[in-house]
């Protein structure tokens, strides 16, 4: 195939057209007069988490609690190993960034008196429908934004140590654009498709993360040396079974208890409820005989479920089709629960970029927002917004005075010839979905998935390591036929070097923090002496160097030692 | 029955492109008369936001048999800030459900 070679300036590169991208954007433009340049691999009407809506604004801080109580929350559930300082600057400024959404158009349920109306102690409730098309509609109000869609970006450039842009392609026309700007802030999600999932067939896709997030920022991160945060503390969700529905919206909306397959409440015979423990616990009763779980809605009013009903329709419609195609509503059965494949996912768990108070990486002129970066859990639709403020307001600052790079024809010629070599890979012995599906399986077999109960040990890991190397070596056998053949071909080759730093920071840790999450049948308790530390690594010339670092509390200041 | 994810009827459809350009995972592309199909069914997250894009309902979100879908399926209406969401059963009874895009969720 005959690609175009593009080469393009701007100030402030944005990597990912989503919730923290769009958010930091709008932030950049309002606060300077640089030129930002959006690049999405989709198009940033519907792309990433936000594409069907959300239900909930689940990170607030309601009525009675601090920001000082939310660390303290995010603390406990998570079992300590998290980063309080970079929580705590989310919790300060979630009610700001609400209020701005608000602003933007997005409707928040409020009181007689117009308070909003709290679900539970740090949760909002909204119509998140049209959360995505409200978001860029506000970015394409700034005139210096620019968006280019349906882009996909593999690469960044770096020169001397510091990230200069990044290297992508089209989806529409065979083009390589290289893009050079004085700061770069990456905001591409998390990380799905990584474990064989909930539904493996035909349905593959109908998972609870954006199947189309696949951990592009992490692996580019990776491949140019950055350091990495928590990857072994992974997120598994409790959804509604076959749908893969979130559940916040029935516990949390109508009150409804979890109860195992003989109606029997079970969540207080496995400890304190931490949300790791109420998926435990739904294993645990399965295992041991009691199952199926549900969320107990038998008997609720009709009027309750018709406004279930509608608020499935505004952020997961495949529930409220199930329910209504078979005509059996929630008030007529319970909602049978299950746990989801294991995601990387840095907003609800802790894994990501390592990066400072600002959301500066350890690489220069590359920050990082939103389920990309690491360190602080549960931040949700609201903490990305936050920290693509933050990122904003630090990267106008930083680049006050930076001349933007020059640019430099070469990387665009070596990409070129990367990429033409998986249009001649003619004989290529294996499909793209075979390569996938492998995958899938030894990250579920060998590296705790679904099959195996979630639960790692050392011997399989060192499996799954052996075997993820001979995947990324066959990755790079891989033929591609069209554009989209690449797309492939390139969400795979990232979410293989994700699996590669998660099986190591699997091995590290040498105790089980989080059930599930990281449960580790060699070291099965939990080992606060040694343990309550931040397991982070750094990859260079093929290896995986995990680095333990201490825990940072709330108010200490933390910087990275090369600035 | 092929329960697909999403079904492109290409009678109805008038090849606006709208569809194409909004899918998230870009698994919609244009046949040689510029009609609308999705190439890629398998890797649909069932978000609807296709089905939102067309003008002329030519939509329709299945779920597949592995997910417990029996033949039924969802098709959506724009009208001004509503989104009429219809629900249709195998045995061709249909549900509306009205949303006001300006109103909150109760839950
Ligand atoms: C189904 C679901 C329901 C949720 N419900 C709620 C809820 O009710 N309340 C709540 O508070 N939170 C909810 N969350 C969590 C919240 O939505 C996410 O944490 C948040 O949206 C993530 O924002 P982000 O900017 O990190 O990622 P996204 O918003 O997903 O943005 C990432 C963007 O990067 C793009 N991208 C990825 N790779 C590349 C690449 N290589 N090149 C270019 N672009 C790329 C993607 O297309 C996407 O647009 C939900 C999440 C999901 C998945
Ligand atoms: S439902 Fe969503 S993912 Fe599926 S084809 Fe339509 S826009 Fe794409
Ligand atoms: S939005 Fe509807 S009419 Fe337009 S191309 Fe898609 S299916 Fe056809």
């Amino acid at each position: 195939m005959d690609f175009k070679l593009e080469e393009l300036n701007t100030d402030i590169l944005i990597i990912g057209g989503g919730t923290a991208g769009c958010f930091s954007a709008i932030t950049a433009a309002e606060q300077s007069n640089f030129k930002i340049l959006i690049v999405e691999k989709a198009n940033i009407m519907r792309s990433g988490c936000l594409a069907a809506g959300v239900n909930a604004i689940n990170a607030y801080i309601g009525k009675g609690e601090t920001p000082e109580s939310f660390v303290e929350y995010v603390k406990k559930d998570s079992e300590e190993v998290v980063r309080e300082d970079l929580v705590y600057s989310i919790a300060k400024e979630l009610n700001t960034v609400i209020k701005k959404i608000e602003d933007l158009g997005l409707p928040i349920l409020k009181d007689k008196d117009g308070k909003y109306i709290q679900r539970g102690k740090r949760s909002i409730k909204i119509n998140g429908e049209n959360i995505k098309p409200i978001l860029a509609n506000a970015v394409y109000k700034h005139s210096n934004i620019k968006v280019l869609n349906k882009i996909n970006i593999i690469d960044y450039i770096v020169k001397n140590g510091e990230v200069i842009g990044a290297i992508g392609f089209s989806l529409e026309e065979p083009k390589i654009i290289g893009i050079y700007a004085k700061v770069v802030i990456c905001t591409t999600g998390g990380a799905a498709g990584l474990y064989k999932p909930n539904n493996p067939g035909f349905s593959r896709h109908k998972m609870w993360y954006c199947p189309f997030n696949t951990g592009a920022g992490y692996a580019m991160g990776i491949r140019a040396g950055a350091e990495m945060t928590s990857f072994e503390m992974r997120f598994i969700a409790l959804r509604c079974k076959d749908t893969i529905a979130p559940t916040g919206t029935v516990a949390q909306g109508i009150g409804a208890k979890q109860i195992n397959g003989k109606g029997e409440a079970y969540i207080h015979k496995y400890g304190k409820p931490t949300t790791p423990i109420r998926l435990y616990a739904t294993l645990m009763e399965n295992k041991n005989g009691n199952g199926p779980c549900y969320l107990k809605t038998k008997g609720i009013t009709k009027e309750q479920e018709e406004e279930l009903f509608k608020a499935y329709l505004n952020m997961a419609p495949a529930q409220t089709l199930k329910w209504l195609e078979h005509n059996r509503g929630p008030s007529i059965e319970n909602i049978e629960i299950e746990g989801t494949e294991p995601y990387i996912v840095g907003g609800h768990t802790a894994s990501g970029y390592w990066v400072d108070i600002n959301r500066r990486t350890t690489l220069k002129g590359l920050y990082a927002a939103g389920d990309v970066a690491g360190g602080s859990p549960k931040k949700y639709v609201s903490g990305c917004f936050v920290e693509g403020k933050i990122a904003a307001l630090s990267a106008i600052k930083e680049i006050a005075h930076k001349k933007t790079p020059k640019k430099d024809n070469k990387i665009l010629k070596k990409y070129l010839k990367k990429i033409q070599q998986f249009f001649r890979n003619e004989n290529s012995l294996i499909s793209i979905e075979e390569l996938e599906e492998s995958m899938q399986k030894v990250m579920d077999e060998y590296a705790g998935g679904i099959s195996q109960g979630y639960v790692i040990n050392k011997n399989k890991l060192n499996i799954a390591e052996k075997r993820i190397d001979e995947l990324i070596d066959l990755a790079y056998t891989l033929q591609a036929k069209d554009l989209h053949d690449l797309l492939f071909i390139h969400e795979i080759i990232d979410r293989l070097y994700v699996c590669k730093v998660l099986v190591q920071h699997l091995k590290a840790r040498k105790e089980t923090r989080w059930k599930c999450y990281q449960e580790n049948y060699d070291y099965p308790k939990k080992d606060d002496k040694n343990w309550k530390k931040y397991v982070n690594s750094v990859y260079k010339s093929g290896v995986v160097k995990i680095i333990f670092r201490d825990l940072i509390g709330r108010d200490e200041f933390y910087e990275h030692s090369y600035r | 029955m092929n329960f697909m994810s999403i079904h492109i009827d290409k009678e109805k459809c008038i090849g606006c492109g709208k569809c194409i350009i909004v899918c998230p995972g870009s698994l919609i592309y244009q046949d040689n008369n510029g009609k609308a199909f999705i190439k890629y069914p398998k890797d649909c997250w069932g978000c609807t936001a296709c089905l939102k894009q067309c003008s002329v309902q030519a939509i329709k979100y299945y779920l597949g048999l592995d997910m417990g879908g029996g033949g039924g399926y969802l098709t959506i209406k724009k009208e001004a800030e509503y989104l009429d969401w219809y629900i249709t059963t195998k045995e061709g009874k249909t549900k509306k459900i009205r949303i006001n895009s300006k109103e909150a969720n109760k839950y």
